[in-house]
């Protein structure tokens, strides 16, 4: 099987296009990754769409009938917050199978202005039993997540506060992000408190944006002589979550990251030890706490210890979300997998600008799909030949 | 309309007389404990294994979260809580008789389930039962 590799990757700036189409933010994705692979859609042999809200509405092929109908197939993912990571994944697979040389991935979405997201309503019967039953909101799934962590280790408001500090203070470095604000601790620990303990600069972003990734086989890399700019995919895995006890009332966000980790290291060939920054699913700073210990970058129990020694912070030993994550840069939900790989790769490239990790080589960027499922990527930097 | 309160969620049972209680599902193969029936565990795949399994109404709170914006029509704050009950199954709804304040909920607490009339009713009319969490008396 061919290794794969990640040619060209783009992204817009995430934030508010009210006047645009999913698919017009979705093709200006996609031409950036071309451009920067050197192809033009032309040269694709597949289309690989993540978007999540318009699930049913073929938006890989709008996007096609935006930048070029050439016949190729789309396949069209829907993963909850995992789309995107999915779409590139089966792009992957493409290539892995020997079908096709090269492919192009799309993350896209349109969700500046939804409102918060979760099980709101009641079923097709009865009551709704938002509020009577505890909290569907996802602040308060994560929240909970969150706290089941301080019950087990004691991790106070001000260590999750943290988290949000320190990806508002990455975000400032990024143009792409939709916040380029610093909040210190006081602002964040003061902002209004949506589920305690997440406070609103503690919740992702709800933005507009689009990502996308021109993946290649090994041989057409170096047909191309691409191997300057080519990240190799080290590994490509997606979980589920496994039964566990508390499975109805609480989503096991842990345990399906904990079962990718574990496979994406082995399939790579290395460790947490080995990675020089991870972009990882930050969808509430509670979050961001949980899988310091799910994807190894600590022992169990020592996440506060890292976010004392500000060990995640850019410099830090692992730093984590030098992009802002989805805290600050936004989660727009389809595109939000793409964009950790595109921010990977960019590092991974020497290109991120202020924010770049120096002499970085290994990188990893995790997503979590709610309902549940879990993707991973590690990366590889460029050879060079 | 229905002459009793009728169950907000179907592990809530409602005896025509006596006190509500809550029924789960246990496997045979695997001794999974679920709040729902499926057409095979969850835990185990096996086919028709599951039995109804009482709940205890005793537990240790696991995690919770204060509520302070909630979807449109929703009262704020309120307490979301998390609750392993003794003998399996956990349960999640509102914690009453307690604060909204983290400084007054403790991690790891005794709890305990209580019953209570919802202050909804549906399009019909209908009344229905529901469950909190308390600190154990």
């Amino acid at each position: 099987m061919s290794d794969v590799y990640i040619v060209g990757a783009d992204m817009i700036r995430f934030g508010k296009y009210p006047d645009r189409s999913v698919e017009s933010l979705g093709a200006e994705a996609a031409h950036g990754a071309l451009d920067d692979a050197g192809v033009t859609i032309n040269d694709m042999q597949a289309l690989y769409c993540g978007n999540l809200m318009q699930a049913a509405a073929m938006v890989g092929q709008r996007i096609q009938q935006e930048i070029g109908q050439t016949g190729i197939p789309v396949i069209n993912t829907s993963n909850a917050c995992a789309t995107g990571a999915t779409a590139l994944r089966e792009g992957w697979m493409g290539i892995k199978a020997g079908i096709y040389d090269r492919v192009l991935a799309v993350g896209v979405e349109k969700l500046a202005g939804v409102g918060m997201l979760g099980g709101g309503g009641g079923g097709a019967k009865g009551i709704p039993t938002e509020g009577l039953m505890g909290s569907g909101s996802m602040p308060c799934v994560f929240a909970e997540a969150g706290m089941a962590h301080s019950k087990e280790y004691g991790t106070t408001f001000e260590q999750f506060a943290t988290i949000a500090v320190k990806n508002h203070h990455h975000s400032t470095m990024n143009p792409k992000a939709r916040y380029q604000i610093e909040t210190p601790l006081d602002e964040v620990m003061g902002a209004e408190m949506i589920s305690y303990p997440n406070t609103k600069l503690m919740c992702s972003v709800n933005v507009d944006g689009s990502a996308a990734a021109v993946l290649m086989s090994e041989s057409e890399v170096k047909k191309r002589g691409l191997g300057s700019q080519a990240v190799k995919i080290r590994a490509s895995v997606l979980t589920t979550d496994p039964w566990t006890d508390r499975d109805e009332v609480m989503p096991d966000v842990n345990t399906c990251t904990r079962n990718a980790a574990k496979e994406a290291y082995e399939r790579a060939g290395i460790g947490p030890e080995d990675l020089d920054l991870v972009e990882l699913h930050d969808c509430f700073a509670t979050a961001e706490v949980l899988h310091y210990e799910n994807l190894g970058l600590c022992g169990d129990g020592e996440a506060p210890k890292l976010i004392d020694e500000k060990a995640t912070w850019l410099g830090g030993r692992i730093p984590v979300n030098v992009s802002g994550g989805l805290l600050s840069k936004g989660h727009p939900i389809g595109a939000t997998g793409v964009a950790n790989v595109f921010e990977i790769a960019t590092h991974l490239r020497g290109n991120a600008g202020k924010r770049q990790v120096e002499g970085a080589r290994f990188g990893l960027a995790h997503v979590i799909g709610l309902g549940t499922c879990c993707g991973i990527h590690i990366l590889e930097a460029p050879s060079g030949s | 309309m229905a002459d009793q309160p009728l169950p907000i969620v179907p592990y809530l049972k409602v005896p025509e007389s006596g006190t509500p209680f809550l029924e789960g599902f246990r496997c045979k193969e695997c001794e999974a404990i679920t709040l729902k029936e499926r057409t095979a565990c969850a835990s185990c795949g096996a086919r028709s294994s599951f039995e109804p399994h009482r709940l205890a109404e005793e537990g240790e709170l696991h995690a919770f979260s204060i509520i302070h914006r909630s979807f449109p029509g929703i009262e704020v704050p309120f307490v979301s809580a998390i609750a392993d009950l003794d003998g399996g199954g956990t349960v999640k709804t509102n914690m009453t008789g307690i604060e909204p304040d983290p400084e007054k909920i403790a991690l790891g607490m005794r709890v305990q389930v209580v019953y209570e009339i919802a202050p909804r009713k549906d399009g019909e009319g209908n009344e229905y039962m529901t469950f909190y969490l308390q600190p154990a008396q």
